[in-house]
């Protein structure tokens, strides 16, 4: 996997149209779109595709081996493990995307104001210099330890380091490009506040936006599973991949694969969406190819 | 220089300000009273009406802050609510696991990152960059679990040429120390090397780009010369500061690893902070972290002038 391009050179922009081209260019853009779209899929219609339901416990099944029946085998309850894998997808894509929106949503809220007034910046700048000082994992620990893990609480969790970042890139966006003559124009002919934020700054941090919230969903579905493995994220029952493998934990030397099948499902979607957040960027922003790096 | 020195100490007092406040008042905002949600649900109205007090949470707001940072800034952390142990007392005590992990992480990510990044950008657009870039990308979504229990399963389980898990102080030795440290240290490498890496290729493609290594080049110097006395040493600053950024990720990556490895550090206390709902040891963490992380990068920023003369404030 690793030896392989991560990314077709890409000659010039591609026209209007055709924009998503890029996603089937590059063969292994290609192959994560692929992987990622049966992630999303077996999410999608788990009650479907699940042969088992993921919370029944069967005490006389424990650790069953693979078999016809259990493709992956049981765990330490005796649930079937291939099912809960499948419906662990749910809760991870849902994180994912959940923790993308509102982060771009609030950090373009904040961002915008920010780039726009000075006297609003310097304030809210502080703030958010300040919450990127604590460390992301500690930060949400400590709001899953006060108000008690949900998906809602983990989400909270997971976005408030997240908001920062894509504050500081629309302000960065904003201020380069509220000096741009046709913002200038806009102010003489006497545009409305709003109007100016939203029809002629906001589409500038489009681009950069979609980047940054593919990145964002990856480090979401990463957190959540961190923080479900080291036992504070959703609710132990709940069938996710964090929690597959932090029950794993106490049976890893017996039953390994309890950690890495779950384990493999997680690092491949994660691996497909910043490939695929790597290629959109290829696209929207040919400059930063060159360098290939950001974050 | 003093006043440089001095204008950057200033810049941090706001951001750590902002840390405190945030802290503070994680706990006084969140919905119901704060001392049943420390105190839990088998609290009885003495335990709670103790806690209440110990928190000063009679007194409003603005006064409870006040007497509250008047006690961190003397290094007064509080007591634990499980063990009623001094909570900077309990950090100290998992101090060493905590660094060591740290440090020989950094360290070995250095040693390999660096010298991989160089070449992916010396040999820019050929397979070696690619495959630089791909272990990079494979490094940001790989969980550092997942490679912890791999790691395991091959070089404890199936090989047996190291412990399982454990940890073992530097002062009983340095064969059992680096034995128990080997695997955690790899295992919070990965995503570490990939940062490190994609960071240096960056730099040193944007300087391999300059007039003066193309100069240096021409007047006939070797590759190596070029790339490490010119080329690497303008790159340096960017990767420095990604080193001081990236801290945030090690402490993350700490937490899951000593979980992984069974290491009595910070990380292990962290976690079991949260499940007892000990909320001021999870304070204490994120304070003294988060001053880490605030102190890490003003050095750095310092160091930038002497590193780099070009830069002055």
């Amino acid at each position: 996997m690793s030896t392989a391009p991560l990314t077709e050179p890409i000659d010039r922009p591609a026209p209007r149209g055709s924009r998503f081209k890029f996603l089937i260019g590059s063969p292994v853009t290609a192959l994560a779109g692929l992987c990622l779209a049966l992630v999303v899929i077996s999410a999608v219609f788990a009650p479907w595709l699940a042969p088992h339901d993921p919370l029944q416990l069967a005490p006389a099944l424990r650790l069953k081996p693979s078999s016809a029946e259990f493709l992956l085998g049981t765990d330490a309850y005796g649930r079937d493990v291939l099912s809960r894998i499948i419906y662990g997808g749910r809760i991870s894509l849902l994180i994912g995307i959940g923790a993308a929106v509102i982060s771009i949503v609030a950090g373009l809220a904040i961002g915008l104001v920010a780039g726009f007034f000075r006297w609003i910046d310097a304030v809210v700048m502080r703030v958010m210099d300040g919450l990127m000082a604590i460390p992301g994992v500690l930060l949400a620990v400590a709001v899953i330890s006060l108000s008690g893990a949900s998906i809602k609480t983990v989400l909270i969790a997971i976005v408030i380091p997240e908001i920062p970042k894509v504050a500081r890139l629309v302000r960065s966006v904003v201020l380069s490009a509220r000096e741009e003559p046709y913002v200038e124009a806009a102010i003489s002919i006497g545009s409305s506040l709003p109007k100016i934020l939203w029809r002629h700054l906001m589409p500038n941090t489009f681009p950069p936006l979609i980047v940054q919230g593919t990145y964002i969903c990856a480090s979401a579905i990463l957190t959540e599973a961190i923080l479900s493995f080291v036992g504070a994220g959703i609710n132990p029952e709940t069938p996710t991949w964090g929690n597959i493998m932090a029950e794993g934990r106490m049976v890893f030397q017996i039953k390994p694969s309890l950690i890495f099948w779950p384990g493999l499902l997680l690092s491949v979607t994660i691996l497909s969406i910043n490939l695929i957040g790597d290629a959109t960027r290829d696209v929207l922003d040919p400059r930063m190819k060159q360098r290939g790096s950001d974050r | 220089m003093v006043g440089f020195l001095l204008r950057r100490i200033l810049v941090s007092v706001p951001v750590m300000g902002v840390v405190a406040l945030f802290v503070f008042f994680l706990l006084r905002l969140t919905p119901g009273d704060p001392a049943a949600i420390i105190a839990g649900d088998m609290a009885t109205p003495e335990q709670l009406e103790r806690i209440r007090t110990s928190l000063g949470l009679n007194a409003p707001l603005p006064e409870q802050f006040m007497t509250w940072i008047g006690h961190i800034l003397r290094g007064d952390f509080g007591v634990s609510l499980i063990s009623n142990v001094p909570v900077l007392t309990m950090i100290g005590q998992r101090l060493e696991p905590t660094v060591s992990i740290a440090l020989c992480t950094t360290v070995l990510s250095v040693v390999i990152a660096v010298p991989l990044g160089v070449i992916a950008a010396w040999k820019h657009d050929t397979w070696i960059d690619r495959f630089v870039m791909g272990l990079s990308v494979l490094g940001f979504s790989v969980p550092v679990f997942v490679i912890g229990y791999l790691l395991v399963q091959v070089f404890a389980l199936d090989l047996h040429w190291l412990p399982v898990q454990g940890f073992r102080s530097i002062t009983k030795g340095l064969v059992p120390f680096a034995e128990r440290a080997a695997l955690p240290t790899l295992a919070l490498s990965f995503i570490y090397i990939a940062l490190i890496a994609r960071m240096t290729r960056a730099s040193m493609l944007d300087v391999l780009g300059e007039d003066y290594v193309r100069t240096a080049r021409a007047k006939g110097l070797g590759e190596p010369s070029v790339l490490l006395r010119h080329a690497l040493r303008n790159a340096a600053v960017p990767v420095i500061t990604v080193i001081g950024t990236g801290f945030g990720l090690l402490i993350s990556g700490v937490v899951v690893t000593e979980s992984v490895f069974n290491l009595p550090g910070i990380g292990r206390l962290t976690v079991d902070a949260v499940l007892a709902r000990d909320y001021p040891v999870i304070q204490g963490v994120i304070l003294l972290t988060s001053a880490l992380y605030v102190a890490i990068n003003l050095a750095i920023d310092v160091a930038y002038t002497f590193l780099d003369p070009r830069i002055r404030y």
